[in-house]
């Protein structure tokens, strides 16, 4: 079973392109990153671990409180571990500034 | 030990970056990329989750300068299995490159494969995908050398071994295979007598790329160095062997035991 999650924060910084890292293996996930159209943060996790939405929320939330970046992020996680997303989120961001 | 240190692994790239290490430097552009989301659309309904990229990354650039493909499937999604979208991908860039070799634009075009073989999720289209991608392979032969380099973690494996033998040019490490059945299949089939899936020796010595090579099934064997195998690609290209079926070299009866089959090839067990 898949567990599709959805989440906004709120956002001020804008990003100057899109990025595209990681990979859909075991303990890792893919996340692409687009700059948003409407000044929020959105993101969508598609996993297939289910029953770690308030997780996923933490790290997220986390992440959006540092980084307070308008962005579109999707995210398809094939058992990443909450430290294996948070790089990879730190990741992407890093390729699309 | 120095040149350990000193060499830039291929194997332990993505796929995209092992299309980007075999493009010149600065020209890799990817067609179909992540962005374009054509991820498989039959993997959630069977609770699988896909890739954007569908594990097959198609990139242009030049290879030595002159106008290059580089397909790539990621071994580390799904074992590199080749379904539909991943499939297509790989048959387009192919039979794309046999129209521009026919308009007088030849484009060299490699098969950076490491997979598995055919996605049991996706088992009916990936068939017709591989036929498709065999297709593709034999007409564009007859205009140009077509290169497979074989040099991930996997090898490659069931139904895109048959295309990469049909390749004219096989580039493998030694730390890839080549073979139909994979070991637990095998193991499964006609018993552990036959192959012990966890003997990982003795699937290397069996399907290692360094037994393929002895045995005519591979044309180059690389050590797992990006400039290295760049360097056979190029080679491939710019030195191609006669076209025509591999003509692997008189060997033994494979249904020796192992030991005797090893020495008669003059490898040491």
């Amino acid at each position: 079973m898949i567990e599709t999650l959805s989440y906004e924060y709120p956002a001020s910084d804008a990003v100057d392109r899109r990025a595209h890292v990681g990979v859909v293996a075991s303990g890792n996930c893919e996340i692409l990153l687009e700059p948003a159209q409407n000044g929020n943060a959105s993101v969508v996790v598609r996993t297939s671990v289910t029953g770690f939405g308030a997780t996923w929320n933490a790290v997220l939330a986390r992440f959006f409180v540092r980084n307070p970046v308008a962005v579109q992020i999707e995210i398809n996680d094939f058992g990443a571990t909450p430290a294996v997303v948070a790089l990879r989120l730190e990741q992407a961001l890093e390729a699309a500034r | 030990m120095s040149a350990l240190l000193l060499a830039e692994s291929f194997a332990e790239r993505g796929a995209r970056e092992r299309a980007r290490a075999l493009l010149d430097a600065q020209s890799f552009r990817e067609l179909i990329g992540p962005f374009e989301r054509l991820a498989s659309p039959y993997l959630a309904a069977q609770g699988v989750v896909p890739q954007s990229d569908d594990g097959c990354v198609v990139a242009r650039g030049t290879i030595g300068g002159k106008r290059a493909c580089v397909v790539a499937t990621d071994g580390r999604f799904l074992g590199g299995s080749v379904g539909e979208i991943g499939g297509a991908k790989i048959a387009g860039a192919l039979e794309l490159a046999r129209r521009d070799a026919e308009r007088g634009t030849p484009m060299r075009t490699v098969l950076a494969l490491d997979t598995g073989g055919i996605r049991l999720q996706e088992a009916n289209l990936g068939i017709l995908a591989v036929t498709e991608i065999c297709d593709a392979i034999v007409a564009l032969r007859m205009l140009q050398p077509v290169v497979a380099v074989i040099a991930g973690r996997v090898g490659v494996y069931g139904g895109l071994s048959l295309s990469t033998a049909l390749c004219s040019q096989i580039i493998v490490s030694e730390g890839a295979r080549v073979g139909l059945n994979g070991p637990d299949v095998v193991e499964t089939e006609s018993g552990i007598e036959e192959m012990d899936s966890s003997d990982r020796p003795l699937i290397w010595r069996v399907t290692g790329g360094r037994m393929r090579f002895e045995q005519g099934f591979a044309t180059a064997l690389v050590a797992d160095d990006v400039e290295a195998i760049r360097a056979a690609v190029q080679h491939a290209f710019e030195a191609p062997r006669e076209l025509g079926p591999l003509e692997p070299q008189a060997f033994p009866d494979p249904r020796l035991d192992l030991d005797t089959f090893l020495r008669a090839m003059g490898i040491e067990s």
